[in-house]
């Protein structure tokens, strides 16, 4: 468990000095999210048991952290339903666009997404 | 009295403390949590709207500032789902390029008609744009085009509770059945609180959702700024 948050604040710190360096506009964590991932693609060469061992410890902290993931959202939810006067007259209009536009993307997506596929499989 | 001042003082003690903040965040998730199973499921009895709704004070988020960090750290363990379900993700890349493209361009697009049709200022039309991308990158957008920052913080997490808790009704009306397509969707729009709700329910479709916060991350990144050149040479 130990080793494997070291692992993940470590990729993280990584990413965050990284979008420092380069002045990148994407988030640290991002970064750090695709440089794990690169790392655990390089490290299917090697199967020694050090590394499976490690690889584990991740695995299942990872699943851990990332079950609760939800609950990381309070604190900023909170932050935002705060501050939701900083909208003044516009807050009525503004939940009703985000409302639809949301609503509408999500449903275009999965389903071009779905269409996709199926036309995929069939060949 | 006396009794009610004492009361009154170790609440002033307490409330200045984090580990009062951290318990009741989790107290409040976990009664949110509990009303969700008990509700079957039911996608508007939604744990982070409870809480949310229980805790609203204005002094919190410095007591809970420790859950808040947390999300960076939760944010690169997401690297593990996706390298586990890989060989999917390679499979549909063909699918996940085409949604991804004409789902950023409809959110923006959608969100420039609608703010058109609602009569909305400019500053806050230009800080509503790029709202389906993550907290950060929306920010850095809307900077960049003249918008409000903050006003951008907000507006994004609103985009990502009303596709937490409304999006999932979109999904089964069109009796969609693909969890990495349904995945993709509520990851696309609603990035972080879309991918942890559909995180909640089924991995492939958690994984789909963190590929798409990223992917619509970058894109709406490219699509914002060169939509917004398009439409002043108009």
């Amino acid at each position: 468990m130990l080793r494997a948050i070291f692992v993940i604040f470590f990729f993280q710190l990584l990413g965050e000095a990284l979008k420092k360096f380069f002045e990148m506009r994407i988030p640290g964590p991002v970064i750090g999210l695709i440089l794990l991932l690169i790392a655990l693609i390089f490290l299917k060469r090697f199967k020694t048991t050090a590394v499976n061992k490690l690889k584990n410890d991740v695995l299942s902290t990872s699943n851990y952290i990332l079950s609760y993931l939800s609950l990381l959202f309070v604190p900023i939810g909170v932050g935002v339903v705060m501050h939701l006067s900083y909208l003044e007259n516009n807050l009525f209009k503004v939940l009703v666009i985000v409302f639809i536009s949301t609503i509408l993307t999500i449903g275009l997506t999965a389903f071009l997404m779905e269409k996709i596929n199926k036309q995929i499989n069939k060949k | 009295m006396i009794q009610k001042d004492k009361l009154y003082s170790i609440w002033v003690y307490l409330q200045a403390e984090p580990l009062f903040w951290l318990t009741l965040t989790i107290g409040s998730y976990l009664v949110g949590d509990y009303l969700y199973k008990k509700s079957k499921l039911f996608p508007l009895v939604n744990p982070v709207a409870i809480s949310i709704l229980i805790i609203s004070y204005e002094r919190y988020f410095e007591g809970a500032k420790f859950i808040h960090f947390m999300l960076g750290p939760a944010t690169v363990a997401l690297a593990i789902p996706i390298y586990k379900q890989f060989k999917l993700i390679q499979k549909e890349a063909l699918s996940i390029s085409v949604s991804l493209v004409t789902g950023s361009l409809f959110a923006i697009i959608s969100t420039f008609a609608l703010c058109e049709i609602f009569k909305i200022d400019d500053q806050v039309l230009f800080s509503m744009l790029p709202r389906s991308a993550t907290a950060p990158i929306a920010m850095g957008i809307a900077d960049l085009i003249g918008g409000i920052p903050s006003l951008t913080a907000i507006i994004t997490i609103l985009t990502g509770i009303m596709g937490a808790s409304f999006g999932t009704f979109a999904l089964d009306f069109l009796k969609l059945k693909d969890m990495s397509a349904r995945g993709f969707g509520l990851g696309l729009a609603s990035h972080g609180l879309g991918t942890a709700r559909a995180m909640s329910r089924n991995e492939t479709a958690g994984v789909f959702a963190a590929l798409a916060l990223g992917l619509n991350g970058i894109a709406t990144s490219i699509l914002v700024p060169l939509l917004f050149k398009l439409l002043n040479i108009f």
